[in-house]
């Protein structure tokens, strides 16, 4: 039997390693050809924008806990974090993929245009603010305002939403299979029909989620009544 | 901008090293709180009836063997001090009124940190991980302690204005983020005879704390009462003779993260400070949810 052999994986070690080498590095990669595609970083301590501003089909694995702003602005590279995310993580990813193993902090996923986010554990509170075109899945739960003002993509949480889901909401398909403590402003609940069950299907498919029922979800968006302003509700200014 | 951390010991070997690790932690957050930094150490309880006090001297040639000779001579006993830096902690033959009382009287030039049986408190302007090496935190043992790197958004950098701010006997409270009622609320508490030393927003919320703790309220309710009567942002760490508490506003823009291990309980505002605790990678890490209290103390944990 004929036998690929693995790719050769560039290891860095932020222990010994300054975290600009490794984004520097990162971002050489981009740009030639023949560097290393695979990359693993250790020792990440909580620092913070580890993996920041990649534009490549780059493979990086981050084995621990990292601080804010991990994989923020990603485009084309797939970023998985072996521990929890502090606040940001993935924040306006363009297109690519990033995976929390642990749990995320606040304002996960935030102005992400495009790509996908995928926690495996519970995100905070502003999961997807101002969402812009990303797709998000959560396994577990979010905190409150949880997609604030966003605008584009999907979000899908497996567990519970925290107060004033969708608040402000524009547009963009909000999804979740458990408890939510409540709607924000102009968002409401809509009717699953079948082409979100698809969506839902698809999404958890994406995600590598196997073992959550798609048809409990159900799905919340924009009643768009803040789109105008009312000349009603000028006494309420 | 301000860094909190919080460490608990829960074995002996992280009391032994309690300062040395809670000095690790505070340089992790230099850059979160560059202005200035303190702490608040719990340690060495003294016997009944007597009293132990931080007292802090701007001058940094202050004699403090003449505050010694003068407790000496008003009460029992020789309180020798331990002297850090600009500080010096004394233990006093008598309950910590009187003690109090006696050094406002004979020594208005010194500021008093903190009074109780266990607590010192110990801040200074200038960069944290100065601070851990000038007040040699590295010699310090104890069973729990505080402490918070401050970047000032709403008053002056003086060792004033830096946390732990003292709420009573064995209490104090660290706070990030900023209130916005606090100059109406200091009124309301000057009025019911709480004083205050400075402009500080966070001084009016350890002045809250003392009136409500003063009015009958347990630790819990007073701190429960913050969610109504404080309007602002907060992640506050609150230290007791037994242990700290924790508690973010229900916006919780503030970060706080929470963890755990058999060997010690660690609050900080980020991971990274915590990364440098023995065990961190191994540890049960968690966000502490909005207006959610969390206490640790000895008898509990």
């Amino acid at each position: 039997m004929a036998t690929e052999t693995e790719p050769a994986v560039e290891v860095v070690d932020l222990e010994h390693t300054p975290l600009r080498e490794l984004n520097a590095r990162l971002h050489a990669a981009a740009q030639e050809p023949d560097s290393p595609r695979r990359w693993r970083v250790s020792n990440p301590g909580g620092r913070h924008a580890v993996a920041v501003g990649l534009d490549a089909p780059l493979e990086v694995d981050v084995d621990g806990h990292v601080g804010y702003y991990c994989a923020g602005m990603n485009q084309h590279a797939a970023v998985r974090v072996h521990g929890n995310c502090g606040v940001g993580v993935a924040e306006n990813m363009m297109s690519g993929s990033v995976i929390v193993e642990g749990t995320a902090s606040q304002s996960a996923g935030a102005t992400g245009r495009g790509g996908l986010l995928v926690i495996r554990g519970d995100a905070s509170s502003r999961c997807g603010i101002s969402m812009k075109g990303v797709d998000i899945v959560v396994r577990g739960s979010v905190g409150h305002m949880s997609a604030f003002m966003a605008q584009k993509g999907r979000l899908l949480v497996c567990g519970d939403a925290g107060e004033a889901l969708g608040d402000s909401i524009y547009e963009a398909q909000l999804y979740a299979n458990g408890a939510v403590a409540g709607l924000g402003s102009d968002c409401i609940e809509k009717e699953m029909r079948a082409e979100h069950a698809a969506e839902v299907s698809e999404l958890l498919a994406r995600a590598g989620i196997d073992d959550v029922d798609p048809g409990g979800f159900r799905r919340y968006g924009s009643a768009r009544e803040l789109y105008n302003f009312k000349v009603d509700d000028a006494g309420e200014f | 901008m301000c860094g909190i951390a919080g460490l608990f010991a829960k074995s002996p070997g992280v009391a032994e090293q309690l300062g040395e690790h809670l000095g690790a932690m505070l340089s992790q957050l230099n850059d979160r709180g560059p202005d200035s930094a303190g702490v608040a150490i719990y340690r060495d309880p003294v016997p009944a009836g007597a009293s132990k006090v931080s007292l802090f001297s701007p001058d940094p040639r202050y004699e403090w063997g003449r505050v010694r000779d003068g407790l000496a001579g008003a009460f029992d006993g020789d309180p020798e001090p331990e002297v850090r830096a600009s500080h010096a902690v004394f233990v006093v033959d008598a309950e910590a009124e009187r003690a109090e009382a006696w050094l406002r009287e004979h020594h208005p030039e010194l500021r008093i940190m903190s009074v109780g049986e266990t607590i010192e408190i110990f801040k200074e302007a200038g960069l944290p991980s100065d601070f851990v090496r000038r007040f040699a935190l590295e010699d310090v043992q104890g069973s729990h302690a505080l402490g918070h790197t401050r970047m000032a958004t709403e008053s002056r950098v003086t060792t004033q204005h830096s946390h732990p701010f003292s709420t009573g006997l064995d209490l104090c409270l660290v706070h990030n983020g900023s209130l916005s009622n606090h100059n109406r609320l200091r009124r309301e508490l000057q009025r019911e005879g709480v004083t205050f030393q400075t402009d500080n927003d966070t001084e009016v919320a350890a002045g809250y704390l003392t009136w409500r703790l003063r009015e009958g309220a347990d630790l819990r309710e007073a701190l429960e009462g913050c969610l109504r009567d404080l309007d602002g942002f907060f992640t506050f760490a609150v230290g007791t003779a037994d242990g700290f508490a924790v508690l973010r506003d229900p916006i919780a823009c503030k970060p706080a993260v929470l963890a755990e291990t058999d060997d010690w309980v660690a609050m900080a505002s980020e991971y990274r400070a915590i990364a440098v605790l023995p065990g961190a990678e191994d540890a049960n890490v968690w966000e502490p949810a909005p207006a959610t209290l969390y206490v640790w103390e000895r008898a509990l944990v």
